[in-house]
């Protein structure tokens, strides 16, 4: 089958699709878009973890066809160009970064957690991300990141020159 | 030709100058931008036009002989391009890491749940899939030997290898067992002179490495008959090694270059699915991909050996211990992987970083039909520790001491003399880092958020049956490989100018695993060369071998290739001044390079690196090995096995809802010695990371293995700690250097995945009164159900 839907702000087309591909797949081997990992497949890590209609999803539950006419967001589609998105500095900045393997579908879930949440508590933020597995970091630096992160935009707001600031 | 350096020697200046990036600072990771654009490609992401997917089938046995083999089905399918079985074998049909006892493909029989029996290439992962499953396999079922103790009793239950086979170091179905006697050993004269003693048996379970990204790898067959190997591995070098006789190809025709690792903590040290890709892809001359779904990733690998331990603890009134006597018994599975380094281990770290007068150790690893158990973050010295650290707080209650106190009072420190006769002759701050632990702030109380108590978000308590406990452990683990081992690493660096400016290039095979490796790479090339500018070249098998990451040592070992590497480049630039410049061998004594320039010690500027380079490059490549070690002695333990120690000690502060057996982690700190912080950033994560690994043994993790088959295969099954189950975790580094290692460093991945398990349950026990002689502690062991 053929899968015809929006990626990162651009409409694609999937051809010869199995009925049984997940999203994840799709996006992997189709569309040349890696970035989502395949960590487990089966809805347990948080690894693959994408916008659906502004919704975070495990791409590995998404039957490639539920995405049909849809709107998908990956990490791919978190910077703006050359511009990383706060939250991906962020976990640069804190050292929330080893493998990596995690860090794509966390970002995901972060950056939704921080547009829903601007200012989360620490509970928050673990309830938030509590789906997502890292075995590497003991998540501590990925507490900082999202703290990190949350920071630089209440700097923002409040003092315009203060974006760098808060770390 | 690469020229062999022997390690810093003790007291030798270094001449080195503080480099913006370079060592001791928090430089960032190469990688780091790639992979929070999500455009870092691991293993799983490799793609090549016109590939295949290869797929594993494997036995649904444990223990079975293979009547018959039937492909015809799998073949027919369209789509699929190879069916292969050991009979397509080029070469050699059996590999292994330290023994050559493991079959590339099952030929008569299979010896544990999950074996590769059959390998397939075809269009699609599903269509491999679908034609594995078509393959006919005749088992005759055989009963598994299950544990260690029915693999002794070779009589009744057979043998897992018969014998003779291959080339176990031990017969029976023993791989290999070590004893370290010291003192008068355990004897009853020896127990007369304690005043108390402690026996406990300790069990703990088998834990997996779990790291996220699955085994994976593109093998693309070449033009000269060889093969490209892209891969995810700890080590390419050993993986060419196994896989050059397999394939019947010589090393040069073997080439692997290194894809992104998601994680290894030893489970990737042996070779999982390299050789069959490459069997797929010189079989069907097309480049073939695999990746491990979830599930096979927990039969693709070993896992850390579940164990038994028998401790007797004897000590004095006072709180000195007398002697310590240990029986420790470790399942192997079915093939021996790294199973004897893992006993050496256990057995020559078994009684932790105490002074002991007397000790009786002897460890034993065993061949059963379980899962295959290896490398994992500790390596033998987190089985003891659980068991040693237990002990002392029995032995701190039977004293009526403070377990901290009664740890100190016995804590080995430079000077002192192990059980192995080896006297420790770096800083050991064992006591210090206690200290430490017990010194920071505790924790306030929960407050009413229902999310903080045990149970969470699930709303099991509003704090009614919870208690709290704190607990304390402390644990000692090897640097490096041991026992003799040739451990060494090689690295490349290239000096040279463009556009005016000086670059560096470091090339090394080291695997980078998530640690930070490439970082510290590029630190050290900054520090020694003065260059802003370096790149590191992605690793592969073009230079020569960095050993294993693996064993904390990837730092200190490969670190020093670089280091030393990087001295012969600045020996070269040096001369090139003494001939174009008629420097004096006076005057080059006195100068660094630093910001891309050449300075004398009084700051003057002698030259442009740039200028001096003119054009040409400089390059050099070095082999860096550390002190040699020695064989323990087999009937003693006695030798220098291990030529550096790391310590690690942790306080855990945790609640218990003690009606539904629900335990939350409060807080987990630590100390650890890191000798020289070569990137803070990177060593607190380490110590963060094997903390919560430690924890994971402590209350979570496990793989369930009932008659040798493996019931929980899944994230859904094995459950590894979360956000949630993981709590803030403070820790404080010291920095008391090595004076035999590079910069004076420790190596640090592993030592916080050991004292973190027993301290947590120590604090479970504090908090509940328990005995909590297993981990993982389940739910069960607390409610008495
Ligand atoms: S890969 Fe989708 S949740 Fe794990
Ligand atoms: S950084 Fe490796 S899994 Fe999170």
């Amino acid at each position: 089958m053929r899968v015809t839907f929006t990626v990162n702000g651009r409409r694609t087309e999937a051809d010869d699709v199995w009925e049984g591909e997940s999203l994840l797949y799709v996006l992997r081997e189709r569309l040349g878009l890696p970035g989502s990992k395949n960590a487990c497949e089966q809805g347990e890590c948080g690894s693959c973890t994408v916008y659906l209609d502004g919704a975070t999803v495990c791409a590995c539950l998404v039957a490639a066809g539920q995405a049909q006419g849809r709107d998908v967001r990956t990490v791919e589609g978190l910077a703006a160009g050359e511009r990383l998105a706060p939250v991906q500095q962020a976990f640069l900045d804190a050292g929330a970064v080893q493998c990596g393997f995690c860090t794509p579908g966390l970002l995901v879930q972060a950056h939704a957690l921080l547009a829903a949440t601007p200012r989360p508590s620490d509970a928050d933020i673990r309830e938030a991300l509590s789906g997502n597995l890292c075995r590497c970091t003991g998540y501590e630096k990925i507490m900082d990141a999202v703290r990190l992160a949350a920071g630089r935009r209440a700097g923002a707001e409040t003092d315009p020159a203060g974006a760098e600031g808060a770390s | 030709m690469a020229d062999t350096t022997p390690g810093t020697p003790a007291g030798l200046p270094h001449t080195t100058v503080s480099a913006p990036g370079g060592v001791g600072t928090s430089a960032a990771r190469p990688d780091g931008v790639l992979k929070v654009r999500g455009a870092f490609a691991f293993g799983s992401d490799l793609w090549h036009e016109d590939m295949l997917w290869g797929t594993t089938l494997r036995s649904p046995h444990p223990r079975a002989r293979i009547l018959a083999i039937d492909i015809t089905e799998a073949v027919a399918l369209p789509g699929v391009h190879a069916v292969l079985t050991h009979e397509d074998i080029p070469g050699e049909k059996f590999y292994g890491l330290e023994i050559t006892d493991q079959p590339v493909l099952a030929i008569d029989r299979v010896r544990y749940h999950g074996e590769p029996v059959a390998i397939v290439a075809a269009d699609h992962p599903e269509t491999a899939r679908r034609a594995a499953a078509r393959i006919a396999v005749e088992y005759e079922v055989m009963a598994p030997i299950t544990d260690a103790a029915e693999a002794a009793d070779t009589g009744a239950n057979g043998h897992v290898h018969e014998p003779g086979e291959y080339k176990a170091r031990e017969a029976g179905n023993v791989v290999h067992r070590q004893r370290v006697v010291a003192g008068l050993g355990v004897t009853d004269e020896v127990r007369a002179l304690a005043d108390v003693v402690v026996r406990h048996e300790y069990e703990v379970g088998m834990q997996d490495q779990a790291f996220l990204g699955p085994e994976s790898g593109l093998a693309v067959p070449a033009e000269d008959g060889g093969v490209d190997l892209y891969v995810a591995t700890q080590w390419m070098h050993a993986d060419q090694r196994q896989m050059c006789p397999v394939l019947g190809l010589p090393p040069e025709k073997v080439r692997l270059t290194l894809a992104g690792v998601g994680g290894a903590f030893g489970g990737r040290e042996d070779i999982s699915m390299q050789v069959h890709a490459c069997l797929l892809a010189l079989h069907t001359g097309r480049p073939v991909k695999i990746v491990y779904s979830r599930e096979e990733s927990f039969f693709g690998h070993v896992h850390r050996h579940p164990a038994r331990l028998a401790y007797e603890h004897g000590a004095t009134r006072d709180g000195r211990l007398v002697y310590v006597g240990a029986r420790i018994s470790l399942d192997g599975g079915a093939y021996a992987s790294t199973s004897a380094a893992v006993v050496g281990n256990a057995a020559s770290l078994g009684v932790g970083p105490y002074v002991v007068p007397h000790v009786a150790v002897e460890a034993a690893a065993y061949y059963t039909n379980n899962p295959p158990c290896g490398a994992m973050r500790g390596f033998g010295a987190v089985q003891a520790c659980f068991a040693y650290e237990s002990q002392m707080d029995r032995l701190a209650a039977a004293l009526g001491m403070d377990p901290v106190e009664l740890r100190c009072r016995n804590a080995l420190q430079e000077g002192s003399v192990l059980p192995t006769g080896q006297v420790v002759d770096a800083p050991a701050p064992v006591a210090e880092l206690l200290r430490r632990v017990r010194d920071m702030p505790l924790p306030p109380p929960a407050d009413a958020d229902p999310r903080n108590f045990p149970g969470g978000v699930a709303n099991a308590t509003r704090g009614e049956g919870v208690v709290r406990g704190v607990g304390y452990a402390v644990g000692v683990k090897n640097v490096g490989f041991s026992e003799g081992f040739d451990d060494y690493s090689t690295a490349r660096v290239r000096l040279e100018a463009v556009g005016g400016e000086p670059v560096a290039e470091v090339h090394t095979a080291a695997a980078e695993v998530g640690q930070g490796g490439v970082t510290v790479h590029e630190q050290i090339v900054r520090t020694e060369l003065g260059v802003g500018r370096v790149t590191g070249r992605p690793a592969d098998t073009g230079v020569g071998s960095a050993g294993s990451t693996s064993a904390s040592r990837q730092t200190y070992v490969t670190g020093g290739a670089v280091k030393t590497a990087c001295e012969a480049v600045r020996a070269a630039v040096f001369e090139r001044g003494m001939r174009r410049y008629g420097w004096s061998a006076d005057v080059v004594s006195g100068l660094v390079l630093t910001a891309g320039k050449v300075v004398a010690r009084d700051g003057l500027v002698v030259a442009e690196l740039a200028d001096l380079l003119d054009g040409a490059a400089i390059e050099e490549t070095r082999v860096f090995r550390h002190r040699p070690t020695r064989a323990l002695d087999p009937a003693t333990g006695q030798g220098f096995a291990h030529v550096q120690h790391t310590f690690c000690a942790h306080r855990a502060v945790v609640d218990v809802d003690t009606e539904l057996g629900l335990v939350k982690v409060v807080e987990l700190a630590a100390a650890q010695d890191a000798g020289l912080m070569v990137n803070p950033a990177a060593v607190l994560g380490q110590v963060h990371g094997g903390s919560a690994q430690g924890l994971g043994l402590a209350v979570m993790e496990e793989i369930v293995v009932a008659d040798a088959r493996v019931r929980n295969p899944s994230f859904t099954d094995y459950l590894i700690p979360t956000i949630l189950d993981t709590p803030p975790m403070r820790v404080d580094v010291l920095e008391c250097p090595d004076p035999h290692a590079p910069y004076g460093l420790r190596g640090v991945g592993e030592a916080s995945a050991l004292s973190a398990t027993p301290a947590v349950v120590a604090a479970i026990r504090a908090a509940t009164g328990l005995p909590l002689r297993r981990v993982p502690v389940r739910p069960e062991h607390l409610t008495g159900t």
